[in-house]
């Protein structure tokens, strides 16, 4: 079974600007074109996004 | 073997976590993917776990700690995973990275460990102004400070102790290293140096992640002999290096990084850097951990003690 993707348009949840999304995976990163906010998918069906959490002390390479 | 089963353990789907799915599709493998925050591990159980059909799963998570707890569950449960655990732990903490790589003999900056902000002012009046203080677990080129002066080491010392973490008083500190205005990025896949990136900045910091630029650095017998060597110190498997060029020493490494990240990286060498750690990964599957890393079969323990950050090891 190949990853499940999504396409489609959604509202940014930061400045509620529309946002097209083009073959997104659940839990993708992605970036607000309207207020540069970082983004992750939270859901395929229907298309949701929400702020991606603030960088913890831990993280990185 | 038949087609391999091939977990990959994630946070989220950033642009390295794409390009290596779209890398395993393009072998036919399908994926399973493993997201750290729904999983519960029963770490009691190493004989019906659920992970036990697959033929490697390979860890791509943001989190260190969730990372090289996920990879010491998966490794005791007998789960061939890319990196391991012992790489993962030696990597994800610089304190313990300057450790295995001095014990090899490859050259490094030098580098103190203090426990008291006056035993760590005491190394850094050692080594001379200026020099770097690090978190021993961090990435990005977060809260490192290069310290200038005497008043400069106070003030930070005194500010690590009284706003940081306990770890944060567990003091590494680096000699500062007048490098170029640049610093090397090497990639690591087994026994192979794949590519290289110069990283340059006006920044002492030269993270591409903090705006540092990227361009091809040539791969010389003497980077990938380093490279080669430092790895193999650090566990093996696929590694980033970061590497410093020193007028008088050469070559010196700073730090060896575990889940590597690689996005800007393949423009300018020109080298598929995905599809070099699926064959890795898929050979791991295969022949096995130390196969894929060109070692015998009775070298570097597979399985290993942990540690996470400065915590005693079991």
């Amino acid at each position: 079974m190949a990853l499940q993707t999504a396409t489609g348009q959604t509202q940014c949840p930061e400045c509620l600007a529309d946002i097209t999304l083009n073959k997104v995976m659940q839990n993708e990163i992605t970036q607000c074109p309207g207020c540069g906010a970082e983004l992750e998918v939270t859901a395929l069906e229907p298309l949701t996004l929400a702020l991606a959490p603030q960088e913890e002390e831990d993280w990185g390479e | 073997m038949n087609k391999p089963r091939v977990g990959v353990l994630y946070s989220r789907v950033r642009v390295e976590e794409k390009l290596l799915f779209e890398a395993f599709e393009r072998r036919g493998v399908t994926l399973e993917l493993l997201d750290d925050q729904k999983l519960i591990f029963d770490i009691t159980d190493v004989d019906h776990h659920p992970y036990r059909h697959f033929d490697v799963i390979v860890e791509r998570c943001i989190n260190h700690s969730r990372a090289l707890y996920s990879l010491k569950i998966l490794n005791d449960q007998g789960v061939k995973t890319v990196n391991t655990a012992l790489c993962a732990d030696i990597c994800g903490n610089k304190l313990m990275t300057t450790s295995a790589l001095a014990a090899a003999r490859v050259p490094q900056p030098k580098a103190f460990v203090a426990y008291t902000p006056e035993s760590a002012l005491a190394a850094i009046e050692t080594l001379g102004y200026p020099a770097v203080l690090k978190p021993t677990v961090g990435s990005w080129g977060r809260l490192l400070s290069k310290v200038n002066d005497r008043d400069a080491a106070e003030a930070i010392l005194e500010h690590k102790e009284t706003l940081g973490s306990y770890h944060h008083s567990i003091f590494y500190i680096q000699e500062y290293v007048k490098k170029p205005g640049r610093d090397i990025r090497a990639f690591q896949v087994g026994a192979d140096t794949i590519c290289a990136i110069y990283r340059t900045s006006p920044n002492w910091i030269t993270n591409t992640a903090r705006g540092g630029t990227s361009s091809n650095c040539p791969i010389t017998p003497e980077l990938a002999e380093i490279c080669t060597r430092a790895a193999r110190a650090c566990g093996g498997g696929v590694v980033a290096l970061d590497l410093f060029e020193d007028p008088d020493r050469g070559l010196l490494v700073n730090e060896v990084n575990y889940t590597m990240e690689f996005r800007n990286s393949i423009a300018p060498t020109n080298v598929n850097i995905p599809e070099r750690m699926v064959d890795f990964c898929l050979d791991v599957a295969g022949r096995g951990w130390n196969a894929a890393n060109g070692w015998s079969e009775d070298e570097q323990p597979h399985l290993a003690s942990i540690s996470l950050a400065e915590g005693a090891s079991a």
